[in-house]
């Protein structure tokens, strides 16, 4: 089952029946005090919801939400103090400044992965506290507007204030549920389980992850400007302060990360605690507030991973149905008949002059050759040829430092490869590069989105192409659960459902059984059968004289001949190259 | 004293400041280095462990008396060191009761997204730590106060009666404790036989467990010996900076920009990143008001990771 084939519909009854129930007890208390604390779950949920969007789907821990929170309560009280401009339109100022602020932060900053961009988003807010502080913005206060109270976002019901969070909720949440629900999601997650292949598969990762730290921008800064309007006063501190990062990402990890109702629920549970503890003890324990939010996220780590929401739908999952039985794989496959195939037509992809060196070693070194439409070519070369890193300058996961590639006359040197993709050059790995943690059919629709602009024309192009390779009775399996074989037809699915003009098939068949080879070359013959240009690496000669129309055999990163199958096999120069030396003047005498 | 004169004893005095403040960062930064170098993890508490060494370094040197008892100059060295042996055994409980289940050998090959559950387990530890820091020890800022704080070396004058450069003597001796206990880590990881077992844990944890090197204990060892480390510079800076529970967050990021800056993953390289910072850090106060002088270091450290993120002494790895 696909992440986009699932209804809006019982999502959208849970948001409203949660609404309705939040309000109805909003409506209830009477006590000051709890009315704040039932509108601050709310803020915080909200803030939960935008590192959830950014950082939960996209995988890259952000520890600087606080900037983004920070700047929309400062953009909101100080419209107000300066300008007198009333925080209905000071919110959604706001939330311009944060979607801004997404940019000028995200863009620079994805560069960075791992440890790194983590790092560097902690140090933005702290950056930002300081320059706030110099600029005197020690401590401000929102003026009381007594002649217009309600146009300045200014109640003395403070019932109303639970009542607008609850509407920056649902907008929150109804705009988590189109992330998760789109192809937006899935290619975050698809770039959060392995970035290179979500690029190679045509997946622009640079303008996903910004989209998402927009929106997470706008929804923080949002989140920002009202809980400035409710607590009446900022201080750098409060709203860019490390705990306001920390917490963002506390309630979402404790709810359940990458899931709509883990921040609500981790918000539900932490915030009134803290509070409650602080009101109760904080006179005499200051920072208590600090040490649950820090108890509580060293216990998730340590005990439930995952977060709570999903460790309770393990369980309830577990009770209530037992596992179905994987389904059987298919059994083997005729052997791969030399399918005949229309003559090559014109030069599809031009390599001309390529050199790549990687410091002292010359990896590619001024290697051409071109691909004719409909043909097979294959690049045969010992182990250490330098066949991987021609794919990679091929696809842009590299640069050349010399030469040319030009695709149907276009030039492709210092596209990225999600372009490349889009042009219609596909590609599998050597070490292939699933998406483990989603199904087999979603790991193909990532592929897919290319060539559909219309997620369900997606699906149906994603089960085609599984129907292609003969994977589709395992379209609901987990990537992870494949044998090699199925990964590497999985892989290639991924390609075929981009639609690409030519495929680079990176050791495709490295690694199998004879039966799984021949397998697999029935799959790839009958789509070069099909009319699918085809390059391919191997350095198994026997299974490449089976398929390929034609040779480019490397050798230290250079040509070393080329040419029919028959030809290069009978080539010295070859043989010496496989075999070595020694051999060769056994062969000659 | 003409105009020249004065800038001139600005920049040599800020360059002097910068070096021996420098080198208390760069042991900070090698306490960091050595935990991220052997087990590929960064520890977010380490701010919070440099503050506990800070309030370890008090009490003992109050508790016991050590300013009356050994003097201002060997006192407060005694408290940092008695405060590194402390926090070496808080470093191997937190090792042993929290760490080992997000880190170890299934952990170490990974790129990305293994490592997350370390930062964010260590980011609580960081809060819980910081927050009991406040319950126990109050807000009120603290120092451990000896003459030597408020005194200094005047050297010079180099020209006529001017330009003279003031070394404050409570850095100046922390200066000397750093580099000396930099030095003789350095050695420790060099000759002997745990050092190597470090060495061969940091190169290839997986090669070192066949050769039967206990990966996990090397961990521990890594893990506890940088909390001291660093808790050792926390009780140096104690003795002349002014400091309250909260003040981890400021030298984390400290540390952060010297151990990036150095290259992750190499200690020397930790060294020398920390001692830019704290040039650059002195340097900034030449241009920058002094409110700034943080916000100048975060700048500095963002700087850092968006340029050259393998650091100025790292190699520059490309790989698909």
């Amino acid at each position: 089952m696909s992440g986009l084939r699932h209804g809006w519909g019982k999502p959208l009854a849970g948001i409203a029946a949660f609404a309705a129930a939040y309000l109805v007890v909003g409506l209830l208390v009477q006590n000051q005090y709890y009315q704040l604390m039932l509108t601050l779950v709310l803020v915080w949920a909200v803030m939960g919801l935008s590192w959830n969007v950014f950082s939960g789907y996209s995988g890259l821990i952000s520890f600087g939400h606080a900037s983004f929170f920070g700047l929309g309560a400062y953009t909101v009280t100080l419209l107000l103090v300066k300008f007198d401009i009333t925080p209905w339109i000071g919110i959604p100022i706001g939330m311009v400044v944060g979607v801004i602020a997404g940019v000028v932060i995200g863009y620079p900053t994805f560069r960075l992965r791992g440890h790194y961009f983590a790092l560097a988003m902690l140090a933005y807010p702290l950056a930002l506290l300081y320059i706030f502080e110099w600029l005197g913005y020690q401590e401000v206060s929102l003026p009381m507007k007594r002649e217009a109270p309600a146009a300045f976002m200014q109640f003395a019901d403070h019932r109303v204030y639970v009542a607008l969070a609850l509407g920056l909720l649902v907008l929150a949440m109804l705009a988590s549920l189109w992330v998760e629900r789109s192809r937006f999601g899935l290619s975050l997650n698809a770039l959060k389980q392995n970035e290179a292949a979500a690029e190679a598969a045509g997946i622009d990762t640079l303008a996903w992850k910004l989209k998402a730290i927009m929106i997470s921008g706008a929804m923080a800064a949002a989140a920002g400007g009202f809980y400035a309007v409710v607590l009446l006063i900022v201080t750098p501190v409060t709203v860019f302060g490390m705990l306001t990062s920390a917490q963002a990402l506390i309630v979402t990890l404790f709810g359940g990360v990458a899931t709509l109702w883990g921040p609500v629920i981790g918000s539900l549970i932490l915030i009134p605690l803290a509070e409650i503890l602080h009101a109760e003890l904080g006179h005499r324990i200051p920072g208590i507030q600090g040490v649950v939010f820090g108890l509580a996220i060293v216990l998730v780590m340590v005990l439930a991973p995952e977060g709570v929401l999903p460790r309770i739908r393990d369980r309830l999952a577990r009770r209530s149905k037992p596992l179905a039985a994987a389904p059987q794989v298919d059994g083997p496959v005729a052997i791969a008949a030399a399918a005949r195939r229309a003559p090559a037509g014109e030069v599809l992809l031009r390599v001309s002059n390529l050199s790549r060196a990687f410091g002292g070693l010359r990896a590619v070194q001024d290697v051409s050759f071109e691909v004719r439409k409909g043909e097979v070519l294959g690049i045969i070369g010992p182990n250490g040829a330098g066949k991987t890193t021609l794919f990679n300058l091929l696809n842009g996961f590299i640069r050349p430092d010399a030469g040319e590639v030009t695709f149907e006359g276009e030039r492709l040197l210092g596209l990225k490869p999600n372009r490349i993709c889009r042009l219609g050059i596909g590609r599998t790995f050597q070490i292939m590069r699933p998406f483990p943690r989603m199904t087999v059919l979603d790991n193909v629709l990532v592929g897919a989105f290319v060539s559909e602009r219309d997620d369900d024309r997606a699906v149906a192009a994603a089960r085609q192409a599984l129907a292609r390779v003969g994977l589709a009775a395992r379209a609901d399996s987990l990537a992870s659960s494949l044998t090699t074989v199925e990964l590497r037809e999985m892989e290639l699915a991924r390609a075929l459902a981009s639609r690409p003009k030519v495929a680079l098939l990176d050791e495709t068949l490295a690694g199998l059984g004879s039966q799984e080879i021949d397998r697999l070359l029935a799959t790839i013959n009958s789509l070069a059968s099909e009319g699918l240009t085809i390059v391919i690496i191997e350095h198994t000669m026997q299974a490449m004289v089976r398929l390929a129309d034609r040779f480019v055999v490397l050798d230290h990163g250079a040509v070393l001949a080329r040419g029919k199958p028959d030809e290069v096999t009978r080539d010295p120069k070859v043989i010496e190259a496989y075999l070595g030396k020694k051999w060769m003047a056994n062969a000659q005498h | 004293m003409n105009d020249f004169a004065v800038v001139l004893e600005n920049v040599l005095q800020v360059l002097t400041a910068g070096l021996l403040v420098g080198s208390i960062y760069a042991l900070m930064c090698v306490g960091l280095g050595l935990i991220f170098g052997v087990m590929r993890v960064i520890n977010f508490a380490q701010g919070e462990f440099l503050m506990l060494g800070m309030y370890a370094t008090l009490y003992a040197f109050t508790g016991l008396n050590l300013g009356v008892m050994l003097g201002s100059y060997i006192g407060p060295i005694v408290g940092a060191l008695i405060a590194g042996v402390v926090l070496y055994f808080a470093g191997l409980l937190m090792h042993r009761y929290l760490l080992t289940r997000v880190t170890g050998i299934r952990v170490v090959g990974s790129e990305g997204e293994g490592h997350y559950p370390q930062l964010i387990l260590t980011l609580g530890v960081s809060l819980i730590l910081a927050n009991a820091g406040l319950i126990f020890f109050g807000s009120m800022p603290q120092t451990v106060r000896t003459p030597l704080s408020t005194t200094a070396w005047e050297i010079g004058p180099f020209i006529g009666d001017h330009v003279s450069v003031f070394l404050n003597k409570a850095r100046s001796v922390a200066f000397l404790v750093s580099v000396a206990i930099a030095v003789a880590l350095y050695r420790f990881i060099g000759r002997t036989r745990i050092g190597k077992t470090l060495r061969a844990a940091a190169d290839n944890p997986e090669a070192a467990t066949y050769m039967g090197i206990d990966v996990d204990r090397a961990h521990s060892i890594a893990f506890a010996l940088g909390c001291a480390i660093t808790a050792v510079a926390g009780g140096l800076v104690a003795t002349y900076y002014p400091f309250q529970p909260y003040v981890g967050l400021d030298f984390v990021i400290i540390m952060y920009a010297g151990v990036v800056l150095g290259g992750m993953g190499s200690i020397v390289g930790a060294f020398w990143g920390g001692l830019t910072i704290g040039l650059v850090q002195q340097l900034s106060t030449l241009v920058l008001p002094v409110q700034l002088q943080n916000a100048a270091i975060f700048v500095v450290f963002l700087l850092i990771v968006l340029i050259r993120p393998e650091g100025l002494l790292g190699r520059n790895v490309e790989r698909t």
